[in-house]
């Protein structure tokens, strides 16, 4: 198994650097992961990943991409709420992206 | 993105100038201990993998004559050399067809025949060896299982066959793929690909009610788990989460409620996705219909409609009948298929696909469009691989080619082909199908995509193309994302019930 190190902790990861045990997560590990994938976190980036990771405690699941976008536009204004505005955020795709950083399971399937 | 570079559009599309070695590697992650337990295969590499590989080749040569035939038929003529998209995309001699179905052939010779027993340089047999295996590992990862070349073969060799049956050998001695096995998987425990839970599904959908509400002021219902209900839709779960497959999802809902259909959503069987046939398992690919069949049962429905996914139309239309008893040909034993032929209702094709669904009340005029909302698109319409090699709709032959450009033009204005050579049978895959679409394959998906992609460019520069309609969700995914490699913009890429969606006028008729 794979794992980062963080502030001299080890976490274990799979192989493509999701975290394995989802509680082990915290802001430092976001920051971390979002810095092997070219990130860098900025109150816009923690809006998203805060929206994911209450989500995720609720369904654990993802939301969908279209609940994501709906509920980051409720809260920013209109105008950020939709793909694109995400898309600039996580340019990998917001569904995979941010779920890494949030330190949620990958979105499996046809996605 | 990825530091993968898209290869350049080819000035004449010729056959490329090989690069042996070119896509040598690993393969995509291999399945961990625990996703091989799930679906009951050895954790990892087994310390008899040699003889237990030959075993199951011989037990599969004996299961599947076409295998035992496609082994043997071969001429080596060429024919299918130049037809596969990942050996015009990667140059590497072993993506030709006949080159991977070598790599089993040979392996077989060795084994199987009198002649590769006693003078295997003779005739190109090998031993199974350890690098042959991880060859076998790598390359049969490099097929999409998308038939074309088995369109050109003059003996009608069906390479997918043959990938199938190495993932099954692969997957028997531990090495299984984990991609395809980890998804599997959580269809036999949550239902789906995604592992979407049944709140989860159900927020969601109430989610979706909403927003059609607010965009056209008409409550279009997304019902999930409602018993006595007529049509039972199984459609991908892609449909529930991605983009842009929800607003296919959309469009469906729109039609069974302009048609006043009563319908619903599983949420103990939300996935149309079947990705046993892509492991080339028939006891996995069966466990997953049944998932199906007991919704249906559960639920009293009177039809089985299926969305927008390839390879899940040639799982229903090719393979339920036997599997699961929707459609003719059950085990007269198996009690449950039985029940299931007495309870759906034979006036309507069993299954129907959403197509087929949607052009049946198109003709008898019970849909009316505004064609003018996709007055901006200039649409082209991919054929998926497995719905156009694998399967047909309506009453005609090619009416898997017919029905969804019959949709097109019935709601949008603008509709153009792309080159004959990259459509209807000779379709091009998207360059994801057949358990590829993994992120540890993205170098190959982009360059699996080329010859689509090049079709594509063609009808863009000079017909204007702005929309790609297709009816799949992997080719929905795979075109988002690989398209821009390309200078395209992912938001080209759609579905043909997400026209329908646009066009579609509900409430009174005028």
């Amino acid at each position: 198994m794979a794992s980062i190190e963080v502030n001299g902790k080890s976490y274990e990861t799979d192989e493509e650097g999701y975290l394995v045990n989802l509680s082990e997560w915290n802001p430092e590990v976001a920051d971390y992961i979002a810095g092997t994938e070219s990130i860098q976190m900025t109150d816009q980036h923690w809006e998203v990943i805060n929206f994911l990771r209450e989500y995720f405690d609720e369904y654990q699941i993802a939301p969908a991409v279209r609940v994501l976008t709906k509920a980051i536009g409720k809260k920013l204004g209109a105008d950020k709420g939709n793909s694109e505005y995400l898309y600039g955020l996580f340019p990998y795709g917001p569904g995979k992206q941010a779920c890494k950083i949030a330190g949620l399971p990958k979105p499996t399937g046809c996605v | 993105m990825a530091e993968v570079t898209a290869p350049a559009y080819r000035t004449i599309p010729i056959i490329p100038k090989l690069i042996p070695g070119a896509m040598e590697g690993k393969g995509p992650y291999i399945a961990n201990e625990k996703i091989q337990a799930d679906l009951g295969f050895p954790g990892q590499l087994v310390d008899d993998w040699h003889d237990k590989a030959i075993a199951k080749m011989g037990d599969l040569l004996r299961k599947y004559r076409s295998v035992a035939v496609f082994m043997d038929a071969c001429v080596h003529c060429g024919a299918c050399s130049d037809k596969c998209h990942y050996f015009i995309g990667t140059a590497d001699p072993k993506n030709m067809p006949v080159a991977r179905q070598d790599l089993m052939r040979s392996v077989y010779r060795r084994y199987f025949t009198w002649a590769g027993k006693l003078f295997p340089k003779l005739v190109g047999a090998r031993d199974l060896t350890r690098e042959v295996l991880d060859e076998w590992y790598n390359y049969y990862h490099q097929c999409s299982e998308c038939r074309r070349c088995s369109v050109f073969c003059p003996y009608g060799i069906d390479t997918a066959e043959i990938t199938m049956a190495a993932r099954e050998i692969l997957a028997e001695v531990g090495m299984g793929q984990k991609y395809s096995n980890e998804i599997i998987a959580k269809v036999h425990k949550i239902g789906n690909n995604l592992g979407l839970p049944g709140p989860a599904l159900k927020d969601t959908m109430e989610g979706l009610e909403e927003d059609v509400k607010e965009d056209t002021g008409i409550d279009v219902r997304f019902p999930i788990d409602v018993k006595g209900a007529e049509v039972l839709l199984i459609t991908p779960s892609a449909d529930f989460f991605a983009e842009p497959h929800i607003d296919s999802l959309i469009g469906y809902a729109k039609v069974f409620h302009a048609t006043g259909t009563s319908w619903t959503l599983s949420s103990m069987s939300s996935e149309a996705a079947n990705f046993g046939m892509f492991i080339g398992n028939y006891e996995q690919l069966r466990k997953v219909a049944l998932r199906i069949r007991q919704a249906a049962l559960d639920l009293g429905v009177k039809r089985i409609v299926v969305g927008e996914c390839g390879h899940a139309w040639r799982v229903a239309y090719s393979f339920w009948n036997t599997l699961s008893g929707v459609g003719d040909g059950s085990d007269p034993d198996d009690k449950f298929a039985r029940m299931l032929q007495q309870q759906l209702d034979h006036r309507y094709r069993q299954p129907t696909h959403i197509c087929e669904f949607t052009w049946d009340m198109i003709e008898r005029g019970a849909l009316s469009f505004n064609k003018e909302a996709n007055d901006k698109y200039v649409v082209s319409f991919h054929d998926s691989c497995n719905v156009a090699r694998g399967s047909r709709m309506g009453d005609l032959p090619g009416g898997q080619f017919e029905i969804p450009r019959n949709i097109i033009r019935a709601v949008a204005n603008n509709f153009v082909e792309m080159d004959p050579g990259t459509t209807r049978e000779s379709t091009f895959c998207c360059g994801g199908g057949g358990g590829l679409l993994t992120d540890d394959l993205m170098e190959l998906r982009v360059k699996g995509a080329l010859p689509r992609m090049e079709a594509l460019k063609q009808v863009s520069d000079e017909k204007g193309v702005n929309f790609l309609a297709l009816i799949c969700a992997i080719c929905k995914t795979q075109f988002s994302k690989v398209a821009p490699y390309y200078g395209f913009d992912r938001k080209m890429m759609g579905g043909v019930h997400q026209l329908v969606s646009n066009a579609i006028i509900l409430g009174d008729k005028q």
